[in-house]
């Protein structure tokens, strides 16, 4: 993109209007303000896109072959483990890390935060990716894809934790697209469309933290229903809930640094002038705020085993295993936040980011596939299976940068 | 943000947080008690009576028109099968199966026939979100393939392992379980097809609280020969279907670690806080927004009044 930029002194798209005062057209904006040869050329140059096409030219005939022949002939259809990778991973794990969202949208629009609002653009369409594409994830393992809407229109199972769910995160979702329409109404040129979500943003945001408190402990209370099948130290009937929201929180702030250093470091011309000076300084921000529930975390984590009893259990191998997830996935990157908060060193806080996504993820599939059954066997994925979660996980890597790409997310437009 | 925050616009958000609250709230939690029916068929299976002949596997295999399996229903070798070093389960095709134990000290195996056990509040039913379970007055639990949307919360909740699905199939995919024969048998009164068909006595139909009685006089009548327990009279809020042995239950393969309350007040700490969050939440929020902003709009205030002296 530098490239083009050289040639061209439009380029990238940053308002309305081109510098000699016409306007971009829709076909220009699609583009990039790029003739479709250079489009094309910045297409190739990229191997990140041969890596997608790689996954896609296996992953879309394996996502054909689960509609057609059924769910088993892509995983092990286990009776034993109902809920395996493609679940376990793409709802249990996208959720927690799309809490972003509400996060940021409550300290800019409801603590008045505004030095953090360069970044909240990006937190919210985090958010509404991330739960969009849980959604998508669950249409893959659902038995009958056609059916999901079947708790809000047909029949009512009221006193279900996943009806809850299904509730709020449907709610939730529209509650997302409505905070990131602004975004699309600037790029579409009717910025006076925004004034309408303007007047309901506190709604939005408080109704946002009703939904995600709800949902993302609803998520943790779903195990509750096998307080027999998983292991003890992951299972708390009393506390599961909270161990989910809270995790939620450093979960979504850490995916929001992830994302916000990968868009800083590889669409640096995409980014705006807000954006690029405040990014550090709401880094080292947020940071503080993870290291703080992280804390948290690990208190209630700790009350849990003290209210269960289950202290022995830390002597044996399931112990050692989950003292391995705590102390990689929580206490390391904790300690790093802290420090990185205190010193001012970003860098040490970004990869303590990554740490924490990938101890998230790590924790949900523990909960979900590791220490699920644990008096049994061992379920482990079929190749297939694990292609189509990575498949899936392209289409919503190449949703989210067409959209940052494109509307005024990290960048503010210019009107014309 | 920067919009003030007027009595009129406060009340407006509090009247659509509490017309939220009152749409989107769940169930309230209640203080348990265990539903209790009293016209409830249940089955007492006696281990010690049963001699793994299979017949009660045919006979479920022939009511339900399950396809045929590949091994006849004589074949004794199928209870050297298992899968990952596991017991056969019930599965798509087989709604009832029967296991061998070879229980240490014990000079002849013991067989276990496993199927629903037809809880009294059954978890499956209670973790549905489009209530496609029923617990029918005479004891059966039923499913509703017609509003399932095939999560398998019912399989994850099931503490017994029971509810299957069908994987195979891409169109026509559903939840398979054992009905307590109810469409066919025991919703005209008569047993299961399983019980008909024991040669051995091993099975015994009839209302709850009166095989309950029965499987009492045995453990009383055979000093000795019985554990003292009946496997189901409270396990998981009590099922239909009861179990009585010579040996440990857990040397058997039964889950002894589940405990004598249902399923669902394991989830009730979760469902409790769900009409606080609802309700506390908006104002409590909404408070915190005035007060953040609380000097933002003081300047803002003040700014104001100048002008109009200005005037």
């Amino acid at each position: 993109m530098k490239m083009f930029a050289c040639q061209n002194e439009n380029v990238p798209v940053t308002g309305s209007n081109k510098k000699d005062g016409t306007r971009w057209g829709l076909k220009e904006r699609l583009l990039l303000g790029l003739t479709f040869a250079q489009y094309r050329q910045q297409f190739q140059r990229n191997p990140v896109n041969w890596m997608l096409l790689l996954i896609f030219i296996v992953g879309v005939p394996l996502l054909l072959q689960r509609y057609i022949f059924g769910i088993a002939s892509i995983t092990h259809g286990s009776n034993d483990y109902p809920w395996g990778l493609i679940i376990g991973f793409g709802l249990f794990g996208m959720v927690p890390l799309s809490a972003s969202g509400f996060l940021l949208g409550t300290t800019v629009s409801l603590f008045g935060r505004e030095d953090f609002h360069p970044i909240e653009r990006l937190a919210l369409l985090n958010g509404l990716l991330g739960y969009f594409f849980a959604v998508v994830y669950l249409e893959v393992d659902l038995g009958m894809p056609w059916r999901l809407p079947y708790p809000m229109v047909v029949s009512y199972g009221t006193g279900a934790v996943l009806f809850l769910v299904a509730w709020h995160v449907a709610t939730y979702l529209s509650v997302q697209i409505a905070e990131v329409l602004p975004a699309l109404f600037e790029w579409l040129d009717k910025p006076n469309w925004k004034y309408y979500i303007k007047r309901i943003t506190l709604g939005l945001t408080v109704s946002g933290i009703i939904l995600s408190t709800l949902h993302q402990g609803a998520l943790g209370a779903l195990f509750t229903y096998a307080p027999t099948k998983i292991h003890p130290l992951w299972i708390s009937t009393e506390f599961q809930w909270i161990h989910f929201l809270c995790s939620a929180v450093f979960a979504g702030l850490s995916m929001v640094i992830v994302s916000s250093t990968l868009i800083n470091k590889y669409m640096h011309w995409r980014c705006g002038k807000a954006f690029r000076e405040n990014l550090d300084k709401m880094t080292l921000g947020m940071a503080k705020g993870a290291s703080y529930a992280m804390f948290t975390y690990l208190v209630i984590k700790l009350v849990a085993i003290a209210h269960g009893r289950d202290w022995e259990y830390l002597l044996t191998g399931w112990g050692l295993y989950y003292l391995l997830e705590i102390g990689v996935g929580v206490v390391l990157p904790m300690m790093m936040f802290a420090k990185g908060a205190r010193d001012g060193w970003v860098g040490l806080i970004r990869v303590a980011a990554f740490i924490t996504v990938i101890g998230i993820i790590w924790n949900r599939l523990n909960t979900s596939l590791v220490c699920f059954n644990w008096q049994m066997y061992q379920e482990i994925p079929r190749w297939k299976e694990v292609w189509l979660t990575v498949t899936l996980y392209a289409l919503y890597f190449i949703t989210y940068r067409f959209i940052v790409y494109r509307l005024p997310i990290v960048y503010d437009w210019k009107e014309s | 943000m920067s919009k003030k925050i007027t009595r009129r616009s406060l009340l407006k958000s509090g009247v659509a947080g509490s017309i939220a609250a009152l749409l989107l709230r769940s169930k309230p939690s209640k203080a348990h008690q265990i539903k209790t029916y009293q016209n409830s068929m249940g089955v007492l299976v006696d281990l010690t009576r049963c001699v793994g002949c299979r017949s009660c596997e045919a006979a479920c295999n022939a009511e339900q028109n399950m396809p045929v399996p590949a091994k006849p229903f004589t074949d004794q070798s199928v209870f050297d099968e298992g899968v990952h070093g596991h017991k056969r389960r019930t599965d798509e095709n087989s709604l009832t199966v029967v296991n061998r134990y070879d229980v240490p000290g014990l000079d002849h195996p013991l067989f276990r026939k496993v199927q629903c056990n037809h809880c009294q509040e059954p978890a499956c039913l209670t973790s549905c979100f489009v209530a496609a379970y029923t617990k029918t007055p005479e004891g059966a639990v039923i499913y509703n393939k017609d509003v399932c949307v095939g999560c398998r919360t019912c399989m994850i909740a099931c503490p017994f392992y029971i509810p299957t699905f069908r994987y195979s199939s891409a169109f026509d995919p559903s939840i398979v379980k054992c009905i307590f024969c109810y469409d066919t048998r025991l919703k005209h009164g008569r047993p299961p097809a399983c019980v008909e068909a024991c040669p051995q006595e091993a099975l015994t139909f009839g209302k709850r609280k009166d095989i309950i009685k029965i499987g009492r006089r045995r453990i009383e009548e055979n000093k000795g020969q019985y554990e003292d327990h009946i496997y189901g009279e409270y396990e998981a809020g009590g099922t239909s279907w009861l179990y009585l042995s010579s040996v440990p239950f857990e040397k058997v393969g039964f889950d002894t670690s589940i405990s004598h309350v249902p399923i669902i007040d394991h989830v009730k700490n979760f469902l409790g806080i769900v009409p606080m969050v609802l309700t506390i939440w908006p104002a409590l929020f909404t408070g915190f927004h005035l007060l953040a902003t609380r000097k933002e709009r003081r300047a803002k205030d003040k700014s104001t009044n100048g002008q109009e002296v200005g005037k």
